[in-house]
């Protein structure tokens, strides 16, 4: 019997899984329906659009800019392994709109606004505000719930834009400074190269990574444990799985995206 | 009326409601007593719908709470949570009329105001505090904003949980005062749970006592001293020797 243990054991964290799933994917449907069915709270959509798209792009923008210029100094320095040092301004610019762009915005938004809406969620049902809302006839799901999922659907793929562009100008700045590469040239080489595919998949992922990313926070924060342990785990457990799953995603769309 | 039978809730293996069996007068005041951890908010949130029950019933005017239009039902509804459960992100005017912005009972914003800044007079505060947030409060006024936000629709019953917990014995009897002024003014029906046995006296008209998941005892306020009930006397005279297992 006690070899069987470990079967049991592994039987049992896969139904866990499994019932995990079906709980995020039901809460996922949910939200959806509120989302399209009245009433909308106007202050708290516009709230979260401030919060998820104005507020992150500080930090984007430094994300971005840095992995653009490392990108070109790398692709300068590989490149020159094989006299192909000339076609920085294409790869930085594929690598950041198809790949680095979307998932290093995805997992900045997953460390600041997944682990930001979970705590304050947590907090809000610790300190019984989600009953609260229930009694003063609001449903926490639509208050609380659906304006941050769509606002981070509408937000992100704007950010990962902006990242995108500000990526590419980071890879630039260093190209022309200090690899030689001519301001003017280097720009045309790049939108020569990007395609419109490359793009719409930059903002298809960016849409999808909001998503997840304010998806969990609400999930985990509505299903918060009591106290300050609860609410911290809640934010642990919320960054963990948004971002697993934008870099599973994100696997999932590239190779959708390689089959069109 | 409130009518509740054989309520049942179990969490786990904590069987936390185990029957219980309680009638609430309209426009009256009924207090539920009982040590820590012995149900009474369950059963409170259970009258609210904010926990299901495992069994029983419950009804308001004869008609089941469980079923029919929510809003509705709960639009009837005011409630003063232990830590007055203020939102964070609104300023003070903004949580007391929140159910005035929005909704069924939603009113243009300036009325709005007026209202809350009424209420909020009528709970004691100055209307300087309307703009400020919860966070700058003290408990004592935060429990005050509280109050306020649970009347400010009118509502034809209201529910306390734990109103007195944490406040000093002065601001204490303000509140408790204030509530028992709100309530006759109002005509409404009240329930309240607490284990503050000042309270018990200040506010209710009756009291029941719940032990083991079951109601023990209730009557009239004036009764209590008189119940002839164990379990109550050893609550009311906070003797650790009893029926009621102290935990030391």
């Amino acid at each position: 019997m006690i070899l069987l243990q470990p079967f049991g054991a592994l039987g049992r964290a896969t139904l866990q899984a499994l019932a995990s799933i079906g709980r995020v994917a039901i809460f996922a449907f949910q939200t959806l329906g509120h989302m399209i069915r009245p009433p909308f709270y106007g202050r708290e959509f516009a709230l979260a659009l401030l919060n998820i798209g104005w507020l992150s792009l500080p930090v984007v923008g430094l994300t971005a800019i840095f992995t653009g210029a490392a990108l070109a100094l790398q692709i300068y320095s590989g490149g020159a392994r094989f006299n192909a040092e000339a076609v920085v301004p294409q790869i930085v610019a594929i690598g950041m709109v198809r790949e680095l762009g979307p998932v290093l915005v995805g997992l900045m938004i997953a460390a600041r606004v997944t682990s930001s809406i979970a705590a304050e969620i947590a907090t809000m049902k610790v300190t019984e505000q989600i009953d609260a809302l229930v009694t003063l006839s609001t449903n926490p799901m639509k208050y609380l719930v659906a304006p941050r999922v769509l606002a981070a659907l509408i937000v992100v793929p704007l950010l990962v834009a902006v990242g995108d562009i500000i990526g590419i100008f980071g890879g630039w700045i260093v190209a022309t400074g200090s690899l030689g590469f001519n301001p003017a040239a280097y720009l045309k080489n790049t939108v020569d190269f990007l395609e419109t595919l490359d793009i719409i998949s930059s903002l298809v992922k960016g849409c999808a990574f909001g998503g997840l990313a304010a998806l969990m926070g609400c999930y985990y924060g509505m299903h918060s444990g009591r106290g300050a342990q609860g609410v911290g785990r809640a934010t642990k457990g919320s960054v963990e799985a948004a971002a697993i799953l934008i870099l599973a995603a994100n696997f999932l769309l590239t190779g959708a995206f390689f089959s069109l | 009326m409130i009518d509740l039978v054989h309520v049942e809730k179990s969490f786990g293996n904590n069987h936390v409601l185990r029957g219980v069996d309680l009638t609430i007068e309209r426009g009256s005041s009924m207090v539920i007593i009982g040590g820590s951890g012995t149900g009474k908010s369950v059963l409170l949130k259970s009258v609210l719908g904010l926990v299901t029950p495992d069994a029983g019933v419950i009804t308001l005017d004869g008609k089941d709470v469980s079923t029919g239009d929510r809003d509705a039902f709960l639009a009837r509804f005011g409630m003063l949570f232990q830590g007055a459960a203020l939102f964070d992100s609104l300023t003070v005017w903004q949580n007391v009329a929140f159910r005035l912005l929005r909704g069924s009972l939603k009113r243009p914003k300036d009325e709005a105001r007026e209202i809350a800044i009424e209420k909020l007079r009528r709970v004691g505060l100055k209307p300087d505090v309307a703009d400020r947030f919860p966070a700058e409060l003290s408990g004592g006024m935060q429990k005050r904003v509280g109050l306020a936000r649970a009347i400010a629709a009118e509502p034809e019953i209201i529910f306390f949980d734990e109103p007195t917990t944490g406040l000093d014995p002065i601001m204490a009897g303000v509140i408790n005062e204030l509530i028992r002024e709100i309530v006759d003014e109002m005509g409404a029906t009240a329930m309240t749970i607490t284990h503050d046995m000042t309270s018990v006296r200040a506010i209710a008209d009756h009291v029941a006592m719940l032990h083991d998941g079951v109601i023990q005892w209730t009557g009239h306020v004036r009764d209590l001293d008189q119940s002839g009930d164990p379990f109550v006397d050893q609550f009311i005279s906070g003797r650790a020797e009893g029926p009621i297992e102290a935990v030391r």
